[in-house]
């Protein structure tokens, strides 16, 4: 039992994590149907310019408590993140909105081969390792052993998701948002500005994603720029899982998925007798994926086409 | 010169065909015999890129998982012709089977995405190839199928009537290593390969592809059965990188799941995305050069360690990141890449009606 | 159609690759050439140069002292190739070399490069001695040209497996790999020789040589209770997996091969990297014969050494002694000798076994004690 709870934890805290890059996707998706490819990166890229700043500040300032060190990398990486993926929207995707599909979806498959290789360059090949900062309290509940920092990261997830789902309800961004989602001609004859919500989109997710990569590095205690890629992967499946286009989607998905992987990992080698062991951890995204496309492609909570953005 | 070339077709033929049957000797006598292995390279990544340009480019279904059949071809020449399982079986025999298997596999693997769109298909395609490539490296139990990350070894060269391909030729007075043996089977095939894909592209196979990949709701108001076709395009497409796969695997004589990651996949997109997609020169094009230049960047990064003493930008970095930006440079600034096809450049320049009328009727396709 | 145009472009497209070809530099008179092929470009650059290095610094101590070859003068000369760890490109590289009529090959570095390489230089007759890659398959070919000078996979993971049950007293024993040639293939070795020791293996998990989350695996293999969690990989996952360890409780020593047993691990696992026994194969550096002197020279011309430099060494000298053995640098005959060394090298004896591999390489264990690596023991 409390192996279960443990493995539960384990993927309730994965797919927090998972949720909120899930969210940038579900948003970019929502609005232009492209499938930003990038967006892993830009997680990355937030957890790097963090790394970097809390560097520069443990060797300014050592006396500065742990937690005001993480929080200050948070707070440049956001701004950071927000300008790269203005950025990036207006270069690469901005252009080929009337170009046929296949356009931008290769143009994002190569902005996310650049920010990786960019982000080698600056820096390194090797893991950055995170410094130990932050409290590193336990409690133990049940037999399992839970973490401030992985409370933390749950709390501040749905917190997260609340917010913007907030903002997309109820603010006059949030309908401007809706509106492009349904017909972006429409929207634009109502008054829209459609080229601002659209970079709007692109910067909240970006922002979101800062956050997860900091949550991310400070998480497992490293940062590596090809860290992106998977998790940008990961968490389009959970999109996917929870339907594309819908924020509550991307929270459900997201914790679904994580928990698929925690058990799946932690549990396949003894239901099929060894035949298949942890080593098709991966595989388990994939085949979600596959079997929410094939079976019932607009997700578990369906496509509410008055709720896309 | 060419423009007189151009008035006499057969001896432009004439002229090519020496010079393909020349290349070799050319590129061995003036760069050395691992320029030959480099131009091996070349023509396996034509084919592989010819395979996938019937996809991508006739049929419009951006795969993302390519390198997958391309492993099978590999594994299952490995399988029948290596001492894993002791089977020794003709090249003649386990090419054409590794072939089928693969094609087999695109119809297996396609068939369960016909009613996705283009990105939803990527996705899941690079999803296929990401768990073919882990079953690869893990089914080395409970059943040793292929010694997992080990990779299989000692697989046997091409052999035509007695003669081996894995030893050097004498003939003539003339020793010809085995790199060369090799050149004129995957040219032979190569050509094949072309002339296949040239006659498929004017076929009404050809022409319904085409017709799917501008509006498939159209095509199949047209009466094009559009599940029949899309198969076809992965099955083709799939045949071409199962038989460059076996053709690896003999060439190598070692395969292991690291040669099929899903970089490969990029790379060979990047080939027809850069070419142009949908023209077979173009494709050409864009193989031959994403197999050149790095073997070209690699003088760089001698270049400066014989100058600088040490490495100040690593060329393999550098490739990767010219990647990156050919893709987007191209996507912006000339869509139909370096060659492109008369109708891709009519498609991408069209005016915005065009384009709108193909929003407009993806909308409905989704509803 | 027009069969024409195309073959037009095609054919100047042919053109522009042939006049690319260019001439051909000339040999000069008494230069013995000999390859060294490692990663200089990509992830593994510093580890690959360092290899090169260590060649290096071999061939010029020999050049300075003067080297005779069948009555004549001869200088070496080093020819460093780039296979960026990449199996095609070895392929590549190495005939690079065998066009350049090398006489034979220090290299390459990973096993997944130095098998396909082997082919060639079986091929062209030319001796290859790998001073790091340690899969078992690289010497089970029957190529009589493969040699190496380190402890391979099936060495290392015997000692490492016997080490856990006999000095550490671990009973129940869970294993993780990460599917890489190199920690799959210890791990299986281990296994097989802690099952063969009397421990009992009650849990094997897997992960990849690019994952940071370990937690799923942990916490099934804590619900098994060993003692001991051995771990095949390298670095990048036995950090964050040291962490992640003492995170959920585990009570299990961790204990991993030369893929531990460096610098980043104690950066990546921090605190918690104490108590962790990794292996490395061969003798501490400085307990080698020569290992003080070693790293003297080789720090004064290169900086640090990373981990295979006295391999490189090694293996260029037991080349040069079989030259002189042969009294000539021709292939055929220096492959006669081979067999017959017997050097007292940086990293302990060299002396090969019928399949080229060497004889009772040793392997010595480290403990991360108050921040450092401690030596533990060496065990042959």
């Amino acid at each position: 039992m409390d192996i279960f709870l443990q493995q539960l934890v384990n993927g309730l805290v994965l797919g927090s994590i998972y949720a909120l890059v899930a969210l940038g996707y579900t948003m970019v998706y929502g609005i232009l149907e492209l499938i930003n490819f990038a967006h892993g990166e830009v997680t990355m890229i937030g957890a790097m310019v963090a790394l970097s700043v809390i560097g520069v500040l443990m060797g300014a300032a050592p006396d500065l408590p742990g937690v005001m060190v993480v929080l200050a990398g948070i707070l440049v990486a956001i701004p950071a993140c927000m300008a790269l993926a203005f950025g990036i929207e207006k270069i690469a995707y901005r252009p080929l909105r009337k170009a046929p599909r296949l356009a931008p979806l290769i143009t994002a498959i190569g902005v996310s081969i650049i920010l990786q290789n960019l982000a080698m360059l600056i820096w390194g090949r090797q893991y950055v390792s995170f410094p130990p900062l932050l409290p590193t309290i336990r409690f133990e509940f049940l037999g399992a052993h839970i973490s401030l920092l992985q409370i933390a990261i749950v709390v501040l997830a749905v917190t997260i998701m609340a917010g913007l789902w907030l903002l997309v309800e109820k603010s006059r961004l949030g309908r401007a948002m809706r509106a492009t989602a349904q017909s972006k001609e429409v929207a634009q004859l109502m008054g829209v500005n459609v080229d601002r919500v659209i970079s709007a989109t692109f910067i909240i997710g970006a922002a979101i994603a800062a956050i997860a990569g900091v949550m991310v590095s400070a998480y497992y205690g490293l940062a590596h720029y090809y860290m992106g890629f998977m998790l940008g992967l990961k968490a389009f499946s959970a999109a996917v899982l929870g339907g594309i286009g819908n924020i509550a989607g991307a929270m459900l998905g997201g914790l679904l998925l994580g928990v698929i992987e925690a058990l799946g990992a932690g549990y396949i080698g003894d239901i099929t007798g060894g035949f298949l062991g942890s080593h098709y951890q991966d595989v388990f995204a994939f085949f979600v994926l596959i079997l929410v496309l094939v079976f019932r492609p607009s997700g578990l909570l369906g496509e509410r086409v008055a709720n896309r953005a | 010169m060419l423009d007189s070339l151009r008035r006499r077709p057969r001896l432009a033929f004439a002229l090519l065909a020496v010079l393909l049957a020349a290349l070799p000797f050319i590129m061995g006598f003036g760069l050395g015999n691992s320029w030959v292995r480099v131009l091996d390279f070349v023509l396996l990544y034509v084919l592989l890129a010819i395979g996938l340009n019937i996809v991508v480019g006739y049929a419009g279904l951006l795969d993302l998982g390519y390198i997958a059949f391309y492993a099978l071809g590999a594994y299952v020449y490995a399988w029948l012709a290596s001492p894993h399982f002791g089977l020794h079986l003709p090249f003649w025999a386990v090419l054409p089977i590794g072939a089928a298997v693969a094609g087999l596999f695109g119809v297996l693997l396609g068939a369960p995405t016909l009613r996705l769109r283009g990105d939803y298909l990527a996705i899941v395609t690079l999803g296929f190839g990401e768990i073919i490539r882990i079953f690869m490296n893990n089914l080395n139990a409970p059943f040793n199928l292929t010694n997992g990350p080990q990779g299989m070894n000692l697989i046997d060269p091409v052999s035509v009537a007695g003669l081996s391909f894995g030893k050097s030729l004498h003939l003539f007075g003339m020793k010809l290593p085995p790199t060369y043996l090799y050149y004129y089977l995957f040219l032979a095939f190569t050509l094949l390969a072309i002339l296949v894909a040239f006659r498929l592209q004017d076929s009404r196979i050809g022409r319904a592809w085409a017709a799917i990949r501008e509006d498939e709701v159209a095509a199949a108001a047209m009466g094009i059965n559009t599940r029949n076709m899309k198969l076809l395009a992965f099955a083709m497409g799939a045949t071409f990188g199962g038989l460059a796969g076996g053709l690896f695997a003999a060439f190598q004589g070692f395969i292991s799941p690291e040669s099929f990651t899903l970089w490969e996949s990029i790379l060979v997109l990047c080939m027809i995305v850069l070419g142009g997609m949908g023209n077979i020169p173009g494709v050409i094009l864009g193989a031959v050069l994403l197999t050149m230049i790095p073997e070209a960047l690699r003088y760089i990064g001698d270049l400066q360690r014989a100058t600088l003493g040490h490495i100040v930008v690593d060329p393999s970095d550098l490739r990767m990141l010219l990647f990156g930006v050919a893709l987007v440079a191209m996507m912006l600034f000339r869509p139909a890449g370096l060659l492109p096809s008369r109708q891709r450049k009519r498609e991408f320049a069209a005016e915005d009606g065009v384009a709108e009328q193909e929003q407009a009727s993806l909308y409905d396709a989704k509803a | 159609m027009n069969f024409g145009k195309h073959a037009i472009s095609a054919l100047s497209l042919a053109l522009a690759l042939a006049l690319s070809g260019c001439g051909k530099t000339e040999d000069a008179g008494n230069i013995i050439k000999i390859g060294s092929v490692a990663p200089l470009t990509g992830p593994q650059t510093h580890i690959g140069k360092d290899n090169e290095n260590g060649a290096r610094l071999a061939v010029d101590e020999i050049n300075a002292k003067g080297l005779e070859l069948g009555g004549k003068k001869v200088k070496l000369e080093l020819f460093g190739e780039d296979d960026q760890a990449e199996p095609k490109t070895a392929t590549i590289v190495a005939q690079k070399l065998v066009d350049a009529g090398v006489v034979a090959v220090i290299g390459h570095l990973n096993s997944g490069t130095t098998i396909p390489a082997s082919k060639i230089y079986h091929d062209a007759g030319i001796p290859q001695i790998s001073p790091s890659a340690t899969a078992v398959a690289y010497t089970a070919q029957g190529y009589n040209t493969a040699f190496r000078v380190m402890a391979n996979d099936a060495q290392q993971g015997k000692a490492l497996g016997q080490f856990a049950v006999n000095k550490m007293g671990a009973k129940r024993i869970a294993i993780i790999d990460d599917r890489t040639a190199y920690g799959q293939g210890l791990a299986g070795e281990f296994e097989k020789a802690a099952t063969a020791a009397g421990g009992e293996i009650v849990a094997h998990e897997f992960t990849n040589d690019r994952a940071t989350d370990f937690n799923a695996i942990l916490t099934s293999i804590k619900g098994k209770s060993p003692d001991l969690l051995f771990f095949g990989g390298m670095d990048p996952q036995g950090g964050p997996m040291a962490r992640q360890l003492k995170r959920l409780g585990l009570n299990a020593k961790l204990l991993g091969g030369d893929g531990l047993q460096n610098a980043n691990f104690m950066k990546l696992a921090g605190a918690d990297a104490e108590g962790v026994v990794a292996s490395s194969p061969g003798l501490p550096i400085d307990s080698m014969p020569g290992g003080p002197e070693f790293r003297k020279k080789f720090e004064a011309k290169y900086g640090v050494i990373q981990v295979y430099a006295p391999y490189a060494y090694d293996a260029v000298y037991a080349l040069v002694e079989a030259m002189k053995r042969a009294n000539s640098a021709e292939p055929a005959k220096v492959l006669a000798e081979l067999p017959k060394t017997d050097l007292q090298g940086v990293s302990g004896p060299i002396r090969f076994d019928a399949k080229g591999d060497t004889e009772g390489g040793a392997v010595t264990l480290y403990e991360v004690k108050n921040g450092a690596w401690q030596v533990l023991e060496t065990v042959k």
